[in-house]
């Protein structure tokens, strides 16, 4: 008789399925202020229980407290919560325009807003984001014009990417956002390059890289990882934990590492967990990062914990794979009301004032919206030129192309 | 004016180019203080310090990455991928990323890129170090795609691929890297210092992307050929005294059509030569266009002469190498026909 019974294969689960009732009891949420805020020439080996744990500013009551507070001023602060409503507005108008048929396809960042626009406000112009599809925030909290990025959801005659990009899918130099890619991870190595050849250069400006939860299991994010570590790039690497990768949990990717963040870890990188839903504190360990890599320290890598409280995109449909109440009882809160809340306690805000802002929010994005459509939408209006399709794809057009648009009848 | 081999003019391009363009770097594996395995970046580590020509890791993925990164910023990468066989990991990147960049952000962002990589076989590297992927360049819209055939070429052509503003893939015969190989694995390798088109200027000077040369006359048939079968095909015509004319064509994508179609009208026959398999290869590119530009005036129809659709072997090399004795049966079944 062998001593060694049959193997068997282990397939994670998520604690909880549609009809279950949300179990966020495995999310070990510290208190605000308890996480220590470290210099930023640390050792990245005494701070690897910064990999695990989760920085937090705002406590339930609204305050600002701890070692990672007190960075920005009630103005900043109001500037970054009305970034965040508007992307919130943004979204839902465009989620509508979606279902109108105005575009084929839609990505919404309910509930994650506070990591792009936070994060945003820790760069400098020139720095340079190579984004996914879920941070858009960059361009709404570096004033990009809505219009333009409505122009490109709907592909019309204004498109700056000429109708050849799916919608969400970006691109501004001067923006610091780089053009998204639809593949997965593969922007993440290019932050790293773009942060190799700033430093190749002499330069001043540093890189970010962003990455989902799902995606760190591509090969790219570890290439990115050793090459971050190996020429100490000035990067900053971005994860963000928003606990879904379409319908996939992060326990999938994630496998048997403690957190996302423990990943680098492994290559000399500082690592950092932060509460994704918290506006201060997403700054200030941004600012932290970005601080870091100025002074020629080197790559550090963020994990930012949140949650997708949307769906993954218009053709998702969440409730499929998890409870329908899942979202509200995510423990780290709504990232809008809270840092609503804290001004309000800081008296610098309002309810009158918040439902004002609102109102004159709305107006400002159906406006953009109006005059984006004046421009045409998918199936309606002004279209960009076929004679399009065949340009850009080199810098000269090559005859074979030349012969093929002659073809089309271009 | 100096006597090169191929990596010596691959070397000297580069270095004509880091000189002249301070935004040049050069990376790979291997290529910083040990000058590459087959020594094509030796000495320019040591010339233009280790943030110009520096090591990667081994990761094809992460350098094509860093590189299209570093083209984002501004920088002009020429990477070195060790062999052709060890692209696939980064093909994502090539083929999704580098070539698309441009378009998809509508100029916004662009990726001046070359990826260099020695190809083919010849050398007994077995079925890892022999590959001849061409076709699935080719076939990427917004890549170019060169494979020289001689010294001379390869560093005009390797200047005008760092100068220019898309990304090139720069396909080294790794059997032509000494010399004029012929296909006659039996007899010992002519040295480029005993062939003129080993005579390359030490400056700079370019060779446009997307023009063929006609390297020998004729007006019996035409071989269109590229790389190493350049050779093999000129030793072909040689041996049967048949007058074919031999295009090499240098540049893959763009393809010099002009050049093929003048060639085929005149001689109204065609043999397609390439290294890489058969099915769905380059050569099939080729002949579907000499078939719709040339129809007309063909007199037979149009052969090619590839490796055959298996992997490379390793000790049946010479039996899968197209060689002089298959190019010249091809040239006398067109002959016939």
């Amino acid at each position: 008789m062998d001593e060694f019974s049959r193997l068997s294969l282990h397939v994670p689960e998520p604690a909880v399925r549609p009809g279950g009732q949300p179990d966020f009891s495995n999310v070990k949420i510290p208190k605000a202020g308890s996480v220590p805020r470290p210099e930023v020439d640390v050792a990245p080996e005494e701070i690897r229980d910064l990999a695990f744990s989760i920085i937090r500013v705002l406590n339930r009551e609204g305050e600002a407290v701890g070692p990672w507070a007190g960075l920005l001023s009630d103005a900043e602060l109001l500037a970054g919560l009305r970034h965040m409503m508007m992307l919130r507005a943004f979204d839902a108008r465009m989620l509508m325009a979606q279902r109108q048929g105005k575009t084929s396809f839609y990505m919404q960042h309910l509930g994650e807003e506070a990591v792009s626009c936070a994060f945003r406000r820790a760069l400098r112009k020139g720095d340079m984001n190579f984004p996914t599809y879920r941070q858009a925030g960059l361009l709404i909290a570096d004033d990009y014009p809505m219009v333009e990025m409505m122009n490109q959801i709907f592909s019309n005659e204004s498109d700056p990417c000429h109708g050849r990009q799916l919608p969400v899918m970006y691109t501004s130099k001067e923006h610091g956002f780089f053009t998204i890619s639809g593949n997965l991870a593969t922007q993440y190595v290019q932050a790293v390059g773009w942060a190799m050849a700033s430093a190749i250069k002499n330069d001043t400006r540093i890189a970010a890289g962003w990455i989902g939860d799902g995606s760190t299991a591509e090969s790219d994010f570890h290439s990115s990882l050793v090459f971050a570590s190996t020429y100490r790039a000035p990067v900053i690497l971005n994860i963000v934990n928003n606990q879904w990768a379409i319908s996939t949990f992060q326990g999938i990717a994630r496998g048997g590492s403690g957190t996302f963040a423990a990943r680098g870890l492994g290559f000399g990188i500082p690592a950092l967990r932060v509460d994704g839903n918290d506006y201060l504190a997403v700054y200030a360990v941004a600012r932290w990062a970005a601080e870091r890599a100025r002074r020629n320290l080197g790559p550090t890598l963020i994990e930012y914990v949140t949650y997708r409280v949307g769906a993954h995109s218009t053709s998702d449909d969440p409730s499929a794979y998890r409870p329908k109440t899942e979202s509200e009882a995510w423990p780290l809160g709504d990232p809008v009301l809270r840092l609503k809340k804290h001004l309000i306690v800081r008296g610098a805000w309002s309810e009158e004032r918040h439902a004002q802002a609102e109102a004159e929010i709305t107006d400002e994005v159906i406006q953009a919206q109006k005059q984006a459509e004046s421009h045409g939408t998918l199936h309606a209006g002004g279209k960009p030129s076929v004679r399009d399709i065949f340009e850009g794809v080199y810098a000269e057009m090559p005859p074979h192309i030349r012969r093929q648009r002659q073809k089309a009848g271009y | 004016m100096a006597r090169m081999t191929m990596i010596e003019a691959v070397r000297s391009a580069m270095d004509v180019s880091m000189a002249r363009d301070e935004n040049v770097v050069v990376f790979g594996e291997d290529v910083g203080y040990f000058g590459g395995v087959f020594r094509c970046t030796q000495g320019l580590q040591a010339k233009y310090g280790k943030t110009r020509c520096f090591d990667a890791p081994i990761s094809e993925s992460g350098i094509v990455g860093t590189a299209i990164g570093m083209a984002a910023y501004g920088l002009k990468p020429c990477v070195e991928i060790q062999f052709a066989d060890y692209m696939y990991p980064a093909y994502d990147q090539i083929t999704q990323e580098a070539a698309r960049i441009r378009y998809r952000s509508n100029g916004d962002f662009t990726c001046p890129i070359v990826l260099r990589m020695p190809t083919g076989g010849g050398i007994f590297g077995g079925q890892t170090h022999s590959q001849s992927p061409e076709a699935l360049f080719t076939h990427v819209c917004g890549l170019k795609v060169i494979v020289p055939s001689n010294p001379y070429d390869a560093k005009g052509l390797l200047i005008s691929a760092i100068e220019d503003p898309d990304p090139v893939m720069f396909l080294e015969p790794k059997r032509l890297y000494n010399g004029p190989f012929d296909g006659h694995h039996e007899r010992p390798v002519t040295p480029w210092s005993k062939h003129e088109l080993g005579d390359v200027p030490e400056g700079h000077y370019t060779i446009p992307i997307g023009k063929a040369e006609i390297r020998r006359k004729g007006s019996a048939v035409t071989v269109v050929a590229y790389g190493t079968m350049v050779h093999v095909a000129l030793a072909a015509a040689e041996e049967t005294g048949i007058d074919a004319e031999v295009i090499d064509l240098r540049s893959l994508l763009p393809l010099d059509l002009d050049t093929i179609v003048q060639s085929v009208t005149k001689t109204g026959r065609c043999v397609v030569v390439h290294e890489a398999t058969l099915t769905s290869g380059f050569g099939a590119e080729l002949v579907s266009l000499v078939q719709e530009h040339c129809f007309y005036h063909l007199e037979a129809p149009v052969v090619r002469v590839t490796g055959w659709d298996t992997p490379y072997p390793h000790a049946q090399e010479w039996d899968y190498f197209p060689g002089p004795a298959r190019v010249g049966r091809a040239l006398t079944e067109v002959m016939e026909a």
